[in-house]
């Protein structure tokens, strides 16, 4: 696969930076999270690759009678899911007692703090 | 006990606490939440108070059995096990300040804020203690729930929400940046164990993929240091959090960044194939330099009390980081003695801006002129508060800046005097605000309408019924937080402790030894002795800043127009141009991260 997976979660985590940049919504903003998260998974599975490689499940498989591709990645792309459900479901719950309070959801017209 | 039981012990504590208070604050009355709670607590204290005589090397722990460059390790040296210490202690001192601060129908929620508090703690010791770089993100993530959560706690006002979603969409998206480093050293080294990667490290030279790898791994370390311009989420976040959040946030979870910095370069990227040390101290010690003059400026220019307090950690996290930049083991031992007085001082000052809040509503300096006149003796407290930011001997505040100050002029012989003006400034601040609430000095401040600024008036009281008196404990725990400030400059025995502690810390070789080594192998580190003591330069430094503080008060309240028209109003240009750059919009926020990240990359691969 060569370098372009790499390049592929830089790419994924600049786009989701952009996003929320510019974002309008913290529904939309909180989605870009999401996105930039998703670059890690790209990077991690990417580090774990082997060509060829099958997945590291013993059940029906021989040891050392294959290539296998690295379980650790994806032991941490699974712990990474988990956090990541964790922290987009308690911002998304904090989005939605903003729109109740507050009336918006533009992260532009929150001007409460400053300075 | 043996270091086995009590490692993982220490941060298991507080994770079951709280589960089991989720479960039975249901049908525990509120006085039974609290008991449980402080109890669960002051039972993680005594466990890092046995694990302590332990840390005189390396107290490592494999997880499982299984060896250290496979399995999960947990390890303690004197700072980690000291910084668990602290962060224990605060989790003790809030539980006891909110006894009384939320009144809460009880019944189903009675048992939410200690549970979450706990969580907060285990968070924090586990971070502290992890020797595992996947572990410590997973910490990291932890603390960060938890501390997202306890920000935005009063849900029924909009402001806390607003800090809540900042800080949360920011410090995640930064721990995301962090994990893809851990992912590029995972595919340089094949490991994940901070020692085992540094020894992996050693094998190649170091390349673009290594300083990537460094900037993004301590990106979130940097965000939650609150370091420029890494810092924006946290005065919104320290603004609107209720106050017992607030002196654990900055108390300890901000310094728990400092530490995360120091302790990733030091295991991983201070040996070959790593980063340079000249590289990691110019660039690390211009940050720290950046961040405690921006912090103090701004601090001085807050009138929003709690903001204040924010900017004024802010400032002094600057200062940590410099002293951790400097790579010897003297400015790390004045670092840690620093972080710890630091952590007990700005707890005590937001313990009593919450007794503030609790009997006027407001945290607004100049709302508050001269009404808190009837309780001086909360003000008296303030005031050591505000002496002990500026680093006033005998406080162990003093003693850390003085330590600090000592090694940093061997290297940079201007940077004592950047300790002295942001201590002044960031104390004279606190002095000020004191000045004015409790005694009505000088004459009542006006303020420019069209200034963008954040005030303190019509915040809602965090307690319903503003009673007459305040409770008890929310006075007795500030003023006990002030003694052990005041106790840990007094006592040479801490002192010395962390010395020995911060020998250790810098010494890589010994870390790899101790974790990678046989199991129960804990070297002791060797190399010369580091003071940790008074010396007379120490104590005129802290004076001086000290004095400095009381001047700038003294200054702002009786004379405000001090300063000839035309400097103050070069001045006034500069500083309203920099508090314009707080817009409180999530999306400069990221900005200034991002061109933070590319700034930290191009300066770090340009020394390589």
């Amino acid at each position: 696969m060569g370098v372009w997976p790499y390049l592929a979660a830089g790419w994924i985590l600049l786009v989701a930076l952009y996003g929320m940049v510019t974002s309008r919504n913290l529904i939309h903003a909180i989605g870009c999270l999401a996105v930039a998260q998703s670059s890690t998974y790209v990077l991690l599975l990417a580090v774990g690759y082997r060509d060829h490689g099958t997945a590291p499940v013993f059940s029906d498989l021989e040891p050392g009678s294959r290539p296998l591709v690295d379980p650790i990645v994806q032991a941490l792309v699974l712990t990474d899911i988990v956090v990541g459900a964790t922290v987009t479901a308690l911002l998304l719950a904090l989005t939605i007692q903003l729109r109740k309070r507050h009336g918006t959801v533009d992260p532009q017209a929150l001007t409460g703090l400053k300075g | 006990m043996s270091v086995a039981t009590l490692l993982p012990v220490a941060v298991a504590i507080p994770l079951l606490g709280a589960a089991l208070l989720a479960v039975t604050g249901r049908v525990l009355p509120r006085v039974g939440c609290d008991v449980l709670a402080t109890a669960v607590a002051a039972a993680d204290i005594v466990c890092l108070a046995l694990l302590w005589p332990h840390t005189r090397g390396v107290a490592v722990v494999r997880l499982g059995g299984w060896p250290a460059d496979v399995g999960v390790v947990l390890a303690a040296d004197r700072l980690g096990a000291g910084l668990a210490l602290l962060a224990a202690c605060l989790v003790l001192a809030v539980l006891g300040y909110s006894w009384r601060y939320f009144d809460e129908p009880a019944g189903e929620r009675s048992g939410v804020f200690p549970a979450m508090v706990l969580v907060f703690e285990a968070g924090m010791v586990g971070f502290a203690l992890t020797g595992d770089l996947f572990n410590a993100f997973v910490f990291f993530e932890l603390m960060g729930a938890a501390a997202y959560a306890l920000t935005g706690y009063r849900i029924e006002d909009p402001r806390p929400l607003q800090g809540a979603l900042t800080f949360g969409i920011v410090t995640s998206f930064a721990a995301y940046c962090s994990l893809l480093g851990i992912g590029l050293l995972y595919a340089r080294t094949g490991q994940l164990g901070l020692a085992a990667m540094g020894r992996g490290l050693a094998a190649h030279r170091t390349d673009l993929l290594v300083v990537l790898a460094f900037v993004l791994v301590v990106t979130a370390m940097l965000v939650k240091a609150a370091v420029m311009p890494f810092h924006f989420w946290l005065p919104d976040a320290h603004a609107v959090a209720p106050t017992p959040v607030c002196m654990l946030l900055s108390g300890v979870m901000v310094e728990l960044g400092v530490y995360g910095i120091g302790r990733v370069y030091w295991t991983v990227f201070s040996g070959a194939g790593g980063v340079a040390h000249d590289a990691f101290r110019h660039t690390f010690v211009a940050l720290g330099v950046l961040t405690a003059l921006l912090g103090a400026v701004m601090c001085w220019k807050q009138r929003h009390l709690k903001r204040m307090l924010a900017f004024s950690t802010i400032g002094h996290v600057g200062l940590f980081v410099a002293g951790v930049a400097m790579l010897t083991p003297a400015s790390t031992a004045g670092i840690a003695l620093y972080v710890a007085a630091h952590g007990c001082a700005k707890a005590a000052l937001f313990g009593l801006t919450g007794v503030l809040l609790d009997r006027f509503g407001s945290v607004d300096e100049h709302g508050l002129f001269g009404r808190a006149r009837d309780v001086p003796w909360i003000g008296a407290l303030f005031v050591a508060g505000a002496l002990a930011l500026a680093g006033l001997p005998p406080f162990g505040t003093g003693l850390g800046k003085a330590l600090a100050e000592d090694a940093a002029g061997h290297a940079y012989p201007w940077l004592p005097a950047v300790y002295v003006a942001t201590s002044a400034l960031t104390g004279g601040a606190v002095l000020r605000a004191a000045l004015r609430v409790f005694w009505g000095a000088g004459k009542e401040p006006h303020s420019h309408p069209d200034e963008a600024q954040t005030t303190g008036e019509g915040e809602q009281p965090e307690t319903h019924d503003p009673r007459r008196r305040p409770p008890p404990m929310m006075i007795a725990v500030p003023a006990v937080l002030l003694a052990a400030c005041l106790t840990l400059g007094c006592l040479p025995a801490v002192a010395h402790a962390l010395a020995g502690g911060a020998r250790t810390f810098t010494d890589p070789a010994a870390y790899r030894a101790a974790v990678l080594g046989p199991a129960g192998a804990v070297p002791h580190a060797g190399g010369p002795l580091v003071p940790s003591a008074w010396t007379g330069s120490g104590v005129l430094l802290g004076t001086v800043s000290a004095l400095a503080a009381v001047l700038f008060a003294c200054l702002a309240a009786f004379r405000p127009r001090a300063l000839p028209h035309r400097l103050s109003r070069t001045v006034r240009t500069c500083v309203n141009g920099l508090r314009r750059l707080h817009s409180g919009h999530l999306g400069d926020y990221l900005a200034w991260l991002a061109s933070g990240v590319a700034v930290l990359c191009a300066a770090l691969a340009g020394q390589g």
